[in-house]
């Protein structure tokens, strides 16, 4: 908008058939907000001072008329599909919290959200009833917290490997590697957690109990790596080399400027990277719903069967639970609960990103 | 150079020791370590491999492929949970598709930059964070209940739709960013409106990288068993789905099924499926691959 007088004078000099300079001023360049007006505006004062060839008098008539009709149709019509298209990712946004908060909002009329919130028994499926979420809360924080202690430092380590040590070959070779440990189905990495983890950790426990929280934590560990590995490599990589030069010119050798140098300089995206592999694991549902059992507890023994939200969820649905009893409308407060935490998490690891990220230009 | 050994500026002791063996040995031993964390992912995925594997690479045939499932492990087969996977997989790809690559056109080249648009942007970065279960939640409520479609492949295919999205949208915002300015004000100077331009030059530029990111967002949801779960897939399913409407299993909450049965039996049938699943997604993450790294080059 602020650029359409400048870009109709930029088209005047060029002696290009009425339509197409119409065209042009109309709808592409003179309407547009987005990158190619702003290059167009750093062009247009050098384009303004040529001469016009041949003066006012082969000023092409058709400029500022409206664009031929079929093309101008067709032009506000895409843009208007293209509009509704967007909208569908708000209206999942949208549709997520209408469907929580109603259903929820129905489960608090019978059970007191201060019940709900503070009760250290979760019993909803036989009596006496208890709807108290700390103890699936704690199930989830529990194995995501074995995963964070596994994934953290390996991912990070990984990625300072590919991002400072690693040749080119080699990285070429990891990358899709770790792709495609990201990329296993859930469902199989329970299959592995089960019949694989479980066995070998009675080796070292043999009381632990067949499904428990250590088995689960240790493959979701595994399953975010990837996730950890490749954003902090990002931040990595995206400080700039002048600083490792500095570093090295100071006497520092790799290590130090990999550890005092790079990784301070890429905390943000870093911490952020940690942040979002916590709340993935806080999401996961079939690992812990095949291998850390269905026994909601409030417990920090890792050797234990816990249950977590997401499991919960995924076991009521399995079920034949009445719709509309309270123990049915749990699996939403639930949600609900699972959804702020890993909403929170999600924006907390923006602001960290955006607040502390540092700006090399 | 012979320094010396103490006393000296390099090497010494006190203020201007610089510990040059202590500090060269941390260093091999950091670069060590942070080989080591990198080799535990791999080996944690071949030794992941090679279980399922032998545990299930017996169960693999002809007769598994098409057969129905069964009470006896022996007979077991995948037949209807490979059709409603192919099913899923199809109605998923026709819906994200176009409303993903339509998204991200939309906020690259429409888009004017204001509260909206960053409303819009925050709000499919923040659902890409999504857990896939609360995706499932809103299928459950929206797909099978409000409108009516009942426990179907369509409920199921909508729903993955919706879960893949954002990582489409962003993947394909990233490909169409990638497209040099020069390219549009070139169409642009020749008469070409926003939308042919972006037809005739942008798209035809991005669509590797779009098509990358689409074909990683799909294979994701061809893994997916929360969401379907909560939609009411897990079902014994002894019959193929033939049209969107009909109810359907998927490969990966067969698997489940399979792993929650007591017999030991199902436990290689369960291992069996997982393989053809990982073929699966290894063929469609293996394009992916091929694709960028074509594209990569061209670049």
């Amino acid at each position: 908008m602020r650029n359409e007088k400048e870009a109709s004078g930029w088209r005047e000099p060029p002696p290009a058939s009425p339509d197409h300079s119409a065209g042009m001023g109309e709808s592409s360049v003179g309407n547009s907000n987005v990158s190619p007006a702003d290059a167009a505006t750093r062009i247009l004062p050098q384009m303004a001072m040529t001469p016009v060839r041949g003066g006012a008098d082969l000023r092409p008539r058709g400029l500022g008329q409206p664009m031929a009709g079929r093309r101008q149709r067709k032009e506000r019509g895409v843009q208007f599909v293209l509009l509704l298209f967007s909208a569908v990712s708000i209206l999942t946004t949208i549709g997520i919290v209408a469907v929580l908060v109603a259903e929820a909002f129905a489960f608090f009329r019978e059970i007191s959200i201060f019940e709900f919130l503070t009760g250290t028994r979760w019993t909803p499926l036989f009596q006496p009833q208890h709807f108290g979420v700390l103890p699936l809360l704690a199930g989830s924080v529990l194995i995501a917290a074995g995963a964070a202690i596994i994934a953290l430092p390996l991912g990070l380590a990984s990625a300072i490997y590919l991002s400072e040590y690693a040749q080119e070959r080699t990285r070429r070779i990891i990358k899709p590697i770790l792709e495609i440990l990201a990329g296993i189905p859930t469902v199989v990495y329970g299959y592995f957690a089960l019949t694989f983890v479980t066995p070998m950790l009675k080796l070292i426990w043999p009381e632990m109990d067949f499904f428990n929280a250590l088995s689960a934590s240790i493959v979701m560990g595994v399953m975010i790596i990837p996730m950890v590995s490749s954003l902090s490599e990002d931040a990595l990589s995206a400080v700039p080399r002048a600083l490792r030069e500095g570093a090295y010119a100071l006497g520092a050798n790799k290590f130090e400027v990999a550890t005092r140098t790079v990784v301070p300089a890429a905390l943000s995206g870093v911490i952020a990277s940690f942040i979002l592999a916590i709340s993935r694991a806080i999401g996961e549902t079939m690992i812990v719903t095949i291998a850390a059992g269905a026994t909601p507890r409030l417990t920090l023994n890792p050797l234990e069967s816990v249950q977590t939200m997401t499991a919960y969820i995924a076991q009521v649905a399995q079920g034949d639970v009445a719709h509309g009893t309270t123990e049915y409308r749990s699996i939403f407060a639930v949600g609900l609960t699972l959804f702020a935490l890993t909403l929170l998490m999600n924006i907390v690891s923006n602001l960290v990103l955006a607040k502390y990220r540092e700006v090399y230009e | 150079m012979n320094r010396p050994q103490q006393g000296g500026l390099a090497g010494g002791t006190g203020l201007f020791n610089t510990r040059q063996q202590t500090r060269k040995r941390m260093g091999s031993a950091f670069a060590v370590l942070c080989f080591l964390a990198t080799a535990v992912g791999i080996v944690f995925l071949a030794v992941l491999l090679i279980d399922i594997v032998r545990d299930g690479a017996g169960r693999l045939s002809s007769a598994f492929l098409s057969g129905m499932p069964s009470r006896f492990p022996a007979r077991a087969g995948i037949k209807p949970a490979l059709v409603g996977s192919l099913w899923t997989l199809g109605i998923t790809a026709l819906v994200s598709f176009p409303l993903g690559v339509g998204t991200a056109i939309w906020l690259e080249e429409y888009a004017p930059n204001n509260r909206f648009t960053r409303l819009i942007q925050t709000n499919i970065a923040n659902l890409a964070g999504v857990p896939s279960i609360v995706y499932g939640i809103l299928g459950l409520a929206v797909f099978v209940r409000l409108f009516a479609f009942g426990e179907c492949v369509l409920a199921g295919a909508l729903t993955l739709a919706l879960l893949i999205l954002p990582v489409i949208i962003i993947s394909s915002q990233e490909a169409i960013r990638a497209v040099p300015n020069s390219i549009r004000l070139g169409a642009y100077a020749l008469g070409a409106t926003r939308w042919e331009t972006i037809r005739d030059q942008v798209l035809p530029l991005a669509l590797p990288g779009v098509l990358t990111g689409t074909i990683l967002a799909l294979s994701r949801a061809v893994g997916e068993a929360a969401p379907l779960i909560m939609i009411g897939a897990l079902a014994f399913v002894p019959f193929v789905p033939k049209t969107p409407l009909d109810e359907f299993t998927v490969i990966p909450i067969q698997i489940f099924d399979w792993i929650n049965r007591p017999q030991a039996g199902f436990h290689e049938v369960a291992a069996a499926a997982s393989i053809v699943l990982l073929i699966a997604l290894l063929t469609l993450n293996g394009t992916a691959i091929l694709l960028r790294n074509r594209f990569s080059r061209k670049r």
